[in-house]
Formats: structure tokens, C-alpha cells, sequence
């Protein structure tokens, strides 16, 4: 769909165009940090679902998602079989963008940014650069500011949240334990990256630089945090929720929208579980609408305590 | 119209970016709040539809029993404002949709949705707009929708020249490429109309910080209620 995957030109226009002030009149500009941010804007209050195949992108879309994960092996099911987790086969991709109206997303691995070429070539319409797959580089994210296809990143906290956003991340979630179906470390992470903007905010300017040395991260971005009392791009929860009450919690705990990965379609009802979710996303501020869509949802995914998992088996460690 | 008390303007909060709606729509005096209930819909006095997801916002407006109340206040006069999504929704043909997705019949227009093509061709750019002043609005386009067909009671106010459209034969613009396109000329495609009371936009005011299509519509809104108050 695209004909210059990767182009420094398309780098120098996302850094130019920022979220700052319109930017004068410049003619169809794609790729823009404005337009890859906004893209995630109109996802929220949404559930963004991982989904493995076409027929299950339909019963996704039909429950409501805003957009759709295309992946080869839910997280639950990449835990149980090992081995080297890579990007999906672009034809199982193509599959779910013909099946569905909503945007598909795809998944690199951290630091590939050939995958991520491939996703925006075949026009993918975000990339999640995820701990979920096995990492392909020790050092380094992708830079996310050379595509015109926007990245969605992990973090733990804020710090972390900061880096992909300085490497150009236009949207970022928790990273959660995935396929758990435990939402314990997404809690940790939603709490943390709040507790961190809140002490942002109460900080004198003078104080931001060695706040900013603290979080490694950029000190510009410290600032606009502070500031804003938010990231400056949208933020998501994923990573273990797996009822309407896990999606409504992540939601009042500062989430945007919820992405669901393994909690629908390792579920006995995968379709009302999905448009449960969904609604309880909507109204995750009214108990009544949460408890009528809890009913009679069928068997829940089985869950995983997260200390019994090995250190060697924790996604959420992926990733600096 | 000093007598003329601030309106209230609900934003429509199922999904999609409501706040930056009720922000922009704070400065431009009036009341902004966010509406998810029949209820709710039935205490304000225009309605604005945000940008987002038109089938999840369709699908949890039918289940949750606001569409036939935002049906039945668009015939009785309401003021309603879409963007993108909100576009959509206010249609009475949709292109491209889901088989089961309708539109709340409002502006009488054929909406084809992702018209301008995926993500990555995503764009922002200058649109004239007719109606209001200050020169060439900078419009941000996400998986934007373009109107196909116009009933004739609605006003185009604003196009872009774009690629061919999906099947159409390539024109010769490339990847990006879209330009302004006076609105009286007839070339390019519609992104900007309004019928009555009713006023629809294919892009995003909400995500610029230029509050003149808020103005223009909050100026609708004061216009509708004024002339309530005149009849009665």
C-alpha cells in the first residue's frame, strides 16, 4: 500500500510536525506525529482484541472492538509452546485486513525494524513492537520516527513510557504478564506510570532536570508530562485482563482503552465475553451495566500465578 | 441574543476522542458534557459526535437505547455535529460499512468510510471551507471517510482532491498528495457539508487547537434555540 516503506524524509516530517501548533500549509502530509497520535485518539473508550484468524476478526467486530491484533499465537499459547515468537505470515495479515472494516494491527519484535517494514508495506494500520514476541536486539527499540505506519509500545513505567515515545512511539500500553489472564503486574504498571506523572506534576521546573536523570528519559518530554498531567500520546492497559470487572478496573485506574489478548478467545463464550468487555469499557464507571454484563459469561481463561512463573518466562522484563 | 442562556452540547461518549471535543467546545462558550444515556440525550441542546470507531459507537448506541432518542431529536430540530465517525453516523447511505450498520439518517448523503485508505495514508493538510473566515482550515484526516452522493437540500462546504478512489483508475497525484479544492469548483472529493441544522466533517477540528468549525457549529446551536425561543 505504501510505496516508501522507510524514508528519512518521512523521519524529518514526523519529527517536524510534533503536537504542536498546526502546521501551516504544507500540502497532505502522511505520516505526521500528528496523524499517527490521533489515530490512537479515536481508539479510545475501545477494546483492540488479539485475534488469530479471520473468523475470529469478525466475531471481534461484531462484539464492538475498535480495532483488531493479527497474530499467529495468542500470548497464552506462546507460553505454552516456546521457541522464538516472530512477526505473523504476512498472508494470515492479509486474511484479517480483508476480513474486517476496523484497523488491524500487527506485532514486531522489539528492535526489528525490517518486520516492521514488512507490516507497513502490506498496510498494517499499527504496529505493536512487542515484548510478547522474542526480542530481535538487545540495545535498541526500533526508530519509530523513520515509518509512517505508528508504533504502539510496552512500558512499565513512566520512564520507559518516555523512551518509546522519544524514539517515536505514537501510543503507548502497559505491558502487563500477557497471556496470564492475571491482571496483577497490568495493575502495577497502570499505578505506576500514574504515581509517576502525579509526582511530576508537583515538582518546581528546577527540579524537572534531575527528575528527568532519574526517569532516563528526555528532559523536553519530562517537561510537557509535568505540564500536561499526561503522557502526550494515548495510554492503553493490556496484559491479562480477562473479565469485564479486569477491563472497568484498568479503565478507572487511568486507562484510555483496554487491549485484550488471550482473556476472549481462550474463553468459553469467546463472542459474549468479547461484547461484554466492550461495554464494560464504555461504562467502567457504572457498576450496574459491569454486573448485568458479568452474568453468565461462561468459563473464563485459566489463569497463571504470576510468582509461579520463572523469571525466564516474564514478557513484562522484555524491553528497557 | 444576550437574553439566550449558554447552550449545553453533549458530546457523544460511547468511544472515540470525546474529551478534546468537550475541551475545544469549552472554549467556544458553551456547556460541553458527555452523553452516554437516553436520558442524557434528552437535556441538551445539540449534539456533537466525536471521532472514533462508527461501528462500535453504532453497535453500543443501538444496545444501550440512545439511537432511536438521537433519531427522534434530529427530527425535532436538534443541532448535531459529527467528525469522521460522527460523519458516518449521520448519513443516510453508508459505503463500506458493516452489513448490519446504519446511520441515524440526519444528513441526506451517500458516506463512503475509509475512503481516503488505511493508516499509513493518513494525512493532514489545508481545506477551504466555505462559511468561514481566516483563510484555509488545517485538517487532519485519520482512515477518513468522503461523501459520495448529496441529497438536495445539503451544502457542500468543503473538498480535497485525493487519489482515485478504491477501484477507480489512478490518478495522477502519488502517496499523499492531496490539495485544497475550492468547494464551488466541483473537483475533489466532499469532506465538508451541512443540511439544516446538521453539519459533518470527514476530518478533525478537535485534534488543532483552530476552534472555527466549533465556532461555526456553537453559532448554528445559538441560531436553532434562538429561533425556538422566537416561535414559542
Amino acid at each position: 500500500m505504501s510505496e516508501q516503506p522507510v524514508s528519512s524524509e518521512s523521519s524529518e516530517r514526523g519529527r517536524a510536525a510534533g503536537a504542536s501548533a498546526p502546521g501551516g500549509s504544507a500540502t497532505g502530509l502522511t505520516g505526521t506525529a500528528r496523524v499517527k497520535r490521533g489515530m490512537a485518539e479515536m481508539l479510545k473508550g475501545g477494546v483492540i482484541m488479539d485475534v488469530v484468524t479471520p473468523e475470529q476478526a469478525k466475531i471481534a467486530e461484531g462484539a464492538g472492538a475498535v480495532a483488531v491484533m493479527a497474530l499467529e499465537r495468542v500470548p497464552a499459547d506462546i507460553r505454552v509452546q516456546g521457541g522464538v515468537a516472530r512477526m505473523s505470515d504476512p498472508d494470515m495479515i492479509d486474511g484479517i485486513i480483508n476480513a474486517v472494516s476496523i484497523p488491524v494491527m500487527a506485532k514486531a519484535r522489539i528492535g526489528h525494524f525490517v518486520e516492521a517494514q514488512v507490516l507497513q508495506a502490506i498496510g498494517v494500520d499499527y504496529v505493536d513492537e512487542s515484548e510478547v514476541l522474542t526480542p530481535a536486539d538487545e540495545a535498541h527499540h526500533i526508530d519509530k520516527w523513520a515509518f509512517t505506519v505508528p508504533f504502539v509500545c510496552g512500558a512499565t513505567n513512566l520512564g520507559e513510557a518516555l523512551r518509546r515515545i522519544s524514539e517515536g512511539a505514537a501510543m503507548i500500553r502497559s505491558k502487563g504478564e500477557a497471556g496470564t489472564g492475571n491482571v496483577v503486574e497490568a495493575t502495577r504498571h497502570m499505578r505506576q506510570i500514574s504515581a509517576d506523572i502525579r509526582r511530576l506534576s508537583g515538582l518546581d521546573p528546577v527540579e524537572l532536570h534531575a527528575a528527568a536523570k532519574e526517569l532516563q528519559a528526555p528532559y523536553d518530554l519530562v517537561r510537557e508530562v509535568a505540564e500536561a498531567g499526561k503522557l502526550p500520546v494515548v495510554l492503553f492497559t493490556a496484559g491479562g485482563v480477562a473479565t469485564p470487572a479486569d477491563a472497568a478496573m484498568m479503565m478507572q485506574l487511568g486507562a484510555e482503552g483496554i487491549f485484550v489478548g488471550s482473556g476472549v478467545f481462550k474463553s468459553g463464550d469467546p463472542a459474549r465475553r468479547a461484547a461484554a468487555i466492550v461495554k464494560a469499557t464504555t461504562f467502567f464507571d457504572d457498576p450496574d451495566v459491569i454486573a448485568r454484563v458479568s452474568r453468565g459469561l461462561g468459563e473464563a481463561m485459566v489463569g497463571i500465578n504470576i510468582s509461579e512463573l520463572p523469571q525466564s518466562q516474564r514478557l513484562a522484563d522484555r524491553g528497557w | 441574543m444576550a437574553s439566550t442562556p449558554d447552550p449545553v452540547v453533549g458530546v457523544f461518549a460511547l468511544q472515540g476522542d470525546v474529551r478534546e471535543h468537550v475541551r475545544v467546545l469549552g472554549q467556544c462558550g458553551v456547556i460541553a458534557r458527555p452523553v452516554r444515556r437516553p436520558t442524557e440525550i434528552d437535556s441538551i441542546d445539540a449534539l456533537v459526535i466525536p471521532g472514533g470507531e462508527s461501528t462500535t459507537m453504532t453497535k453500543l448506541a443501538e444496545e444501550f437505547g440512545v439511537f432511536e432518542p438521537i433519531v427522534k431529536r434530529i427530527a425535532g430540530g436538534m443541532p448535531v455535529y459529527g467528525s469522521c465517525a460522527g460523519m458516518i453516523m449521520l448519513a443516510t447511505e453508508i459505503l463500506d460499512g458493516r452489513p448490519d450498520q446504519r446511520g441515524l439518517a440526519g444528513i441526506d448523503m451517500t458516506v463512503r468510510r475509509n475512503a481516503f485508505g488505511r493508516q499509513v495514508e493518513s494525512f493532514e493538510g489545508p481545506v477551504t471551507i466555505t462559511g468561514i473566515e481566516g483563510g484555509p482550515f488545517h485538517a487532519v484526516f485519520i482512515r477518513a471517510p468522503w461523501v459520495e452522493r448529496t441529497g438536495p437540500g445539503v451544502e457542500v462546504l468543503g473538498r480535497v482532491r485525493a487519489r482515485s478512489a478504491p477501484g477507480e483508475v489512478a490518478g495522477q497525484s502519488g502517496p499523499g498528495e492531496v490539495a485544497d479544492a475550492a468547494p464551488e469548483s466541483g473537483a475533489g472529493r466532499i469532506v465538508a457539508v451541512r443540511q439544516g441544522y446538521l453539519l459533518a466533517t470527514a476530518f478533525h477540528p478537535e485534534l488543532t487547537g483552530d476552534l472555527r468549525v466549533h465556532r461555526y457549529f456553537v453559532e448554528m446551536v445559538r441560531k436553532a434555540m434562538g429561533k425556538q425561543t422566537t416561535e414559542g
